[in-house]
C-alpha cells in the first residue's frame, strides 16, 4: 500500500511524543520530580531517557564528569593566615608541552643571590589560542595546574589570563575533582613518608 | 512595572535619563522584545559550528531563548555566531555577510579560534581573531565551547541587549545607520582596505624575509 | 607492528631495470622511478600488478639534499599491503613531474594541492590550479624555505616561553602588526586580483553546445561557501543548462587551517590534539590513525587493554557519525530537523561516553603512543554497555523504521545514480560510498590494523551504487560497528593501558610510515617522515574527504541542480577534513 512507509515513520513521531506526557505521568505517580533535580537530569542522559530529552540549562545542569576539561587554572594551597602557597615550581614543563604554546612563564630569581627560586614571577596563558587539550595538566610533575570544570567564562573582551586570575585554591580542585584529587594526595603522602623515612634511615 | 525594580543595580540607566520614566519602561519592553529574538544567522565555520549545531538539537535546545530560528540569509538575521576558525580565504565572505545583516545586529566570538586565532593562530591562512574586522560583543573562549558555555555566553548576549537604550542605540542615531566595512582583498597576503596606504609605507621599509 | 619491508612483494626494479630502483635509505620503502617513466611505469603497477586504488599522493620537501620527493602510495582493492612508489626530482624551480592523472584520475585535486602547497608542477595535468590558497598568493607555504608571517622558531617548544615568558602578542612582532606578510615594496593599490577568473576559466571548458547543436548561453551558479547544506565552508562553482548540470568545480581552501605546516612544527606528541581537530565528528578515530602511524614509525607494541577501548571508541565514533548523517542527508534533502534532532539525541549520549574518558566532547585528545590516556572507569564501562546492547540497537531500528520505507524519500533517493564501481577505484574514491558501489573494501579487512582481525563482522556492501543504497549502507555499518563493540566489550581483558611511561618527548627514528585506517568517511591516513629529531620532518594527513570530492565534478555532471546537495551529502564531507 502506498503510503505504509510514510505511516509507520509517523507512528515512530506519535510515541516519542507522546512518551513524554507518559513519563511525566508515571514520574508524578511514583512521586518524584522530573525537572529540575539531579534524579531528573540524570535520567534523561541515561540509556532509559524517553521523551523529552532537554536539560534546561542554566536552571538545570548537566551532570559534568570528574575528567570534563575547559580552560586550565593554577592551583595553591592555603597556607596559614590565607597565604597563598602556589604548587608551581615554574619547572616550565606545561609551557614545553602546550601544543599551541599559549602558556608564557617568568621564573623567579632570589633579589639577593640572582639563583632561580622555586616559584613563577608571572603566569600567562592566553585563553585565545588555548585548545583545552589538557597537556599541561597531564605532564605537570606538581600537580599544579589543572584543567576547570567552569565554563560561564563569556566575556565582552579578549581573555589573557595572568597568574592572579589563574590561581585556584586546593579546596576547589578537591570540590570538582574529588578522586583525582584524593589519589594525588596518598601519592604524595606516600612519597613524603619515604623521604622521612629515608632521612631516619640515614643517620642510623 | 514597579517602578522599585528600575533603581536595581542591573539596570544600567544613565543619570541623564534617570527620570524618564516613560523611555526606560519603553526600554525595557522594547529590549525584553529583541533579547527573546535574537535570531542567528546559519552560518558555521569549523569544529565549534557542530558544537552549536549540537546546542540548537533537542539537548540544549536554543529555541527556550528564542534563538531556534537559524536563519540562512543575512537579511532575517540579527546574530552572526562566529563558529570556528576564520580564515584568510574565508574572511572577504564574512565580511560581506556582515554587512549584509540588517541593524540591529550582533557578533558573538565563538570559540578561541574566532576570539584569537586559536591553536591555529600561527598558521598562515589564519585570521587572528574576527575582531580584526568585524566589531565583537561576546567572547567565549573554549575549544570548543561546550553547548552550556555557549548558551552562557548568549545569555552575556542578553544582558548586554539588556542594558541598551533606545536614545543611545547606534541605529536610530542620525547619519547611515550601519558602517559598511570594506572587503578585504586576497592579494600575496590578506589586504585590508583600511590600511592599504599602512601596508605600502611598511612593505617599502621591510625587507622581504625579515619578520 | 609489521616491517616496512612487507610493501616489497613486488620486484618492480626487476620489472623495470635501470628505471625502478628500490629505495635502500633505513626507514624507506618502496621504489624510486625515473621522472620520464613515471606514467609508464604507473599503467603497469595498476595493470600489470593489480595496484588499482592509488590512495595517496603527496610531496616531500628535501631542503637539505636539495631534493623534491612526490610518493604515491598504491593499494589493492582486493586487500594486502600496499606499493610506495616515489619520483625524486632536484629542488630548483620550475619542478617538474609529469601528472598520473590519466592513469588515477583520482590523482587530480592532490596534484593540484602538491602544486600549491609544495610548488610542483604536474606535466599534463588540464587543470593546475591552486586549490587551498587562493590564486595570488605569494609563495608555496609547505616548502621548508617559506616562514609565514607568525614564525618563531623551526620548532617547538619555542625558547621565548620559559624561562622568561613575558606574554607578548604574535601580532607585536610582526612588522604589519598582523598575520601579514608582503612582497618587498608591494603597493597594495596596484593590486589587480584574480577574482575568480581562472576559475571561471577553467568552467569554459565545457561545451558550450547542448544536443541539438545549438549554442546557449549557460548559467554560473555559486554554491557556497555560505551555504546551508554545503556542511560548513565548501563551494562549487556550477554551470548549469536549464536545470542539469554540465560543470562544476568544487572550490576549497575556505577552511585550510595548515594542519601539514603546523604540524611540521610540533613536536610528535603536540599533533595529537590537532588531529581532533580534523574531522570534528570523530577525533577518536583521527586520533587512531595517527598514533598507529607514529607507533610504526617507532615500532613500538600498544596495550592489549588499550587496544579494545580503541577499537571501542573507534566504533562508538563510527555510529554518532553515521546517525548524524543521516540525520543531515534528510536536512538537506528537506526533511528538516525531525531525523536530525533524533540522530542528535543519540549522538549525545556517545559523546557523554567521551567527554567521561576522556574529558571533552568532541576534541578527545584521547590516545597516545602505546595505549590510551586513562583507564574506562567501571561506571562508564556500564554505560557502553549500556548504549551498545540496549539503547543504540533499538534507536537504530527506530530510524529504520521512521525512514527506510517512507515513500517520499525513496522516490527521492532511489535510483538517483551517485557512482559505479569501477569509477569509485579510478577516482580513488573509499568509504562507505566505494561499498555503496559494490566494492566489499574495508581497510578494517583489507588491510586489517589493530585488532580488527579478531572481530567477526562483515563488510557491509551495496550494489546499486544510488543514493539509496548509500543511505542504507550506514544503517548497515551501524549494525556492523555495534557487532563489533558487542564483542569488544565481552573480551576486553584487564591490565595496563599503555606499553610505554607517560612521557612528552618521544624518540622516533628516522624514516617513513604511512598509517592508515578505516575512517567512517573513509581511508584516512597520516604520512609521516621523521629525520629523528623531536619533531616530524614531513607530517602530511590524506583525508578522506577531500579526496573523495575529486569524483564530485564526474557524478554530478548530467545530473540536476537539485540533486547536488543530495550527491555532496551521501560524499559525507567534514570541512576540518577536507581543507585542513
Ligand atoms: S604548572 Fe607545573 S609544569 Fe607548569 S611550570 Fe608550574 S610546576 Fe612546571
Ligand atoms: S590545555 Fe593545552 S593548549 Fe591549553 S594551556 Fe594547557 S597545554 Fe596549552
Ligand atoms: S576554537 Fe577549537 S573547536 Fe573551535 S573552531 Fe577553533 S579549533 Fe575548532
Amino acid at each position: 500500500m502506498y503510503g505504509k512507509g510514510i505511516l509507520k515513520g509517523l507512528g515512530v513521531t506519535w510515541k516519542r511524543f507522546w512518551n513524554t506526557y507518559l513519563e511525566d505521568i508515571s514520574w508524578l505517580l511514583s512521586g518524584k520530580k522530573r525537572y529540575f533535580t539531579e534524579e531528573g537530569v540524570k535520567h534523561r542522559a541515561s540509556k532509559h531517557a524517553r521523551g523529552i530529552f532537554t536539560v534546561q540549562y542554566p536552571e538545570e545542569r548537566l551532570i559534568l564528569p570528574e575528567e570534563f576539561r575547559y580552560v586550565p587554572f593554577l592551583v595553591y594551597d592555603e597556607g596559614e593566615g590565607g597565604k597563598k602557597e602556589v604548587r608551581c615550581t615554574s619547572c616550565g614543563i606545561c609551557a614545553k608541552v602546550c601544543p599551541p604554546q599559549c602558556i608564557w612563564i617568568v621564573r623567579s630569581n632570589d633579589p639577593n643571590t640572582g639563583r632561580p627560586i622555586p616559584e613563577p614571577t608571572e603566569f600567562y596563558i592566553d585563553m585565545d589560542i588555548c585548545m583545552n587539550c589538557g597537556f599541561c595538566a597531564e605532564y605537570c610533575p606538581f600537580d599544579a595546574i589543572k584543567m576547570d570544570h567552569d565554563f560561564e567564562i563569556a566575556s565582552y573582551g579578549r581573555n589573557v589570563y595572568n597568574l592572579e586570575k589563574l590561581l585556584k585554591p586546593a579546596s576547589y580542585y578537591a570540590s570538582i575533582r574529588p578522586q583525582n584529587y584524593a589519589r594525588e594526595e596518598e601519592a604524595r603522602k606516600a612519597k613524603e613518608a619515604a623521604k622521612a623515612a629515608k632521612t631516619a634511615a640515614k643517620p642510623a | 512595572m514597579d517602578n522599585e525594580k528600575l533603581n536595581l543595580p542591573q539596570y544600567d540607566i544613565p543619570d541623564d535619563i534617570q527620570n524618564a520614566v516613560a523611555i526606560t519602561t519603553l526600554d525595557r519592553l522594547y529590549n525584553w522584545g529583541r533579547r527573546s529574538s535574537v535570531w542567528p544567522l546559519m552560518f558555521g565555520l569549523a569544529c565549534c559550528a557542530i558544537e552549536m549545531i549540537a546546542a540548537q538539537a533537542a539537548r540544549y535546545d536554543m529555541a527556550r531563548f528564542g534563538m531556534e530560528v537559524m536563519r540562512p540569509t543575512p537579511r532575517q538575521a540579527d546574530l552572526m555566531l562566529v563558529s570556528g576558525t576564520v580564515t584568510k580565504k574565508m574572511v572577504p565572505a564574512i565580511v560581506r555577510l556582515y554587512n549584509q545583516m540588517p541593524e540591529p545586529k550582533y557578533v558573538v566570538a565563538m570559540g578561541a579560534c574566532a576570539s584569537g586565532g586559536g591553536p591555529f593562530k600561527e598558521g598562515y591562512n589564519v585570521v587572528a581573531g574576527i575582531d580584526k574586522f568585524i566589531p565583537v560583543d561576546v567572547y567565549i573562549p573554549g575549544c570548543p565551547p561546550t553547548p552550556q558555555a555557549l548558551i552562557a555566553g548568549l545569555i552575556k548576549l542578553q544582558e548586554k541587549i539588556d542594558k541598551e537604550s533606545l536614545k543611545k542605540v547606534r541605529w536610530y542615531r542620525k547619519g547611515p545607520d550601519a558602517v559598511e566595512i570594506p572587503v578585504p582583498i586576497l592579494g600575496p597576503d590578506l589586504i585590508d582596505p583600511r590600511r592599504s596606504a599602512e601596508i605600502k609605507q611598511i612593505a617599502a621599509a621591510v625587507k622581504e624575509g625579515a619578520s | 607492528m609489521t616491517a616496512p619491508a612487507s610493501t616489497q612483494t613486488v620486484d618492480l626494479a626487476a620489472r623495470f631495470p635501470g628505471i625502478v630502483t628500490a629505495d635502500t635509505r633505513p626507514g624507506y620503502s618502496g621504489f624510486i622511478v625515473e621522472k620520464d617513466k613515471l606514467v609508464e611505469v604507473a599503467t603497469a603497477i595498476r595493470d600489470e600488478f593489480g595496484y588499482d586504488l592509488l590512495t595517496a599522493v603527496t610531496a616531500v620537501d628535501y631542503l637539505p639534499e636539495g631534493k623534491m620527493e612526490v610518493v604515491y602510495h598504491a593499494y589493492k582493492t582486493t586487500g594486502g599491503p600496499g606499493l610506495v612508489f616515489r619520483v625524486q626530482v632536484p629542488r630548483v624551480d620550475p619542478i617538474e613531474v609529469p601528472s598520473l592523472i590519466n592513469v588515477y584520475p583520482g590523482a587530480d585535486l592532490q596534484e593540484r594541492e602538491a602544486w600549491d602547497l609544495m610548488g610542483i608542477r604536474f606535466t599534463g595535468h588540464p587543470d593546475l590550479r591552486r586549490i587551498l590558497m587562493w590564486e595570488g598568493f605569494d609563495g608555496h607555504p609547505l616548502r621548508k624555505d617559506w616562514k609565514e608571517p607568525f614564525y618563531e622558531e623551526d620548532a617547538k617548544p619555542f625558547k621565548s616561553r620559559w624561562p622568561e615568558g613575558r606574554h607578548v602578542m604574535a601580532e607585536d612582532r610582526n612588522p604589519y602588526k598582523d598575520n601579514l606578510k608582503f612582497p618587498e615594496n608591494f603597493d597594495p593599490e596596484k593590486w589587480i586580483p584574480d577574482n575568480d577568473n581562472m576559475l571561471y576559466q577553467s568552467l569554459k571548458r565545457y561545451t558550450m553546445k547542448n544536443e541539438d547543436g545549438l549554442e546557449t548561453d549557460h548559467i554560473v551558479v555559486n554554491m557556497g561557501p555560505q551555504h546551508p547544506s554545503t556542511h560548513g565552508v565548501f563551494r562549487a562553482a556550477i554551470t548549469l543548462e536549464g536545470e542539469t548540470i554540465v560543470g562544476l568545480k568544487p572550490v576549497v581552501g575556505y577552511l585550510h587551517r595548515n594542519h601539514d605546516k603546523i604540524g611540521e612544527r610540533n613536536t610528535f606528541l603536540q599533533n595529537m590534539p590537532y588531529t581532533d581537530r580534523l574531522d570534528y565528528f570523530n577525533s577518536m578515530s583521527n586520533n587512531l590513525a595517527y598514533a598507529i602511524t607514529v607507533e610504526k614509525l617507532m615500532n613500538i607494541p600498544v596495550a592489549e587493554r588499550a587496544e579494545y577501548i580503541r577499537v571501542i571508541m573507534a566504533e562508538l565514533s563510527r555510529i554518532q557519525n553515521h546517525l548524524v548523517f543521516i540525520g543531515m542527508l534528510l536536512n538537506d534533502l528537506g526533511a528538516m530537523y525531525t531525523p536530525a534532532l533524533y540522530a542528535f539525541e543519540e549522538r549525545e549520549l556517545i559523546l557523554d561516553v567521551f567527554e567521561a574518558v576522556s574529558g571533552a566532547r568532541m576534541m578527545c585528545n584521547y590516545l597516545r603512543f602505546g595505549g590510551v590516556v586513562r583507564d574506562i572507569p567501571p561506571y562508564v564501562m556500564q554505560k557502553i554497555k549500556d548504549l551498545v546492547f540496549d539503547r543504540l540497537p533499538a534507536k537504530t531500528d527506530e530510524m529504520d523504521r521512521l525512514l527506510t520505507e517512507n515513500e517520499v524519500l525513496v522516490a527521492r533517493l532511489k535510483g538517483v545514480p551517485v557512482i559505479d564501481g569501477e569509477t569509485a577505484i579510478k577516482y580513488s574514491v573509499t568509504g562507505p560510498v566505494l561499498r555503496a558501489a559494490g566494492v566489499p573494501y574495508d581497510i578494517r579487512r583489507a588491510d586489517p590494523y589493530s585488532i580488527y582481525d579478531r572481530f567477526d563482522f562483515d563488510v557491509a556492501v551495496r550494489y546499486n551504487g544510488d543514493l539509496y543504497d548509500n543511505y542504507l549502507i550506514r544503517l548497515d555499518e551501524i549494525r556492523q560497528s555495534l557487532r563489533i563493540l558487542q564483542q569488544a566489550v565481552k573480551q576486553i581483558p584487564d591490565g595496563p593501558i599503555n606499553s610505554q611511561k607517560p612521557q612528552y618527548q618521544v624518540r622516533v627514528p628516522a624514516g617513513e610510515a604511512y598509517g592508515r585506517i578505516e575512517s567512517p568517511k573513509g581511508e584516512l591516513a597520516f604520512y609521516v617522515v621523521s629525520n629523528g629529531k623531536p619533531n616530524p620532518w614531513r607530517y602530511h594527513v590524506r583525508p578522506a574527504s577531500f579526496v573523495n570530492i575529486t569524483c564530485l565534478e564526474k557524478i554530478c555532471l548530467g545530473a540536476k541542480i537539485a540533486d547536488f546537495v543530495a550527491l555532496l551529502g551521501v560524499l559525507d564531507i567534514v570541512m576540518g577534513e577536507l581543507d585542513r
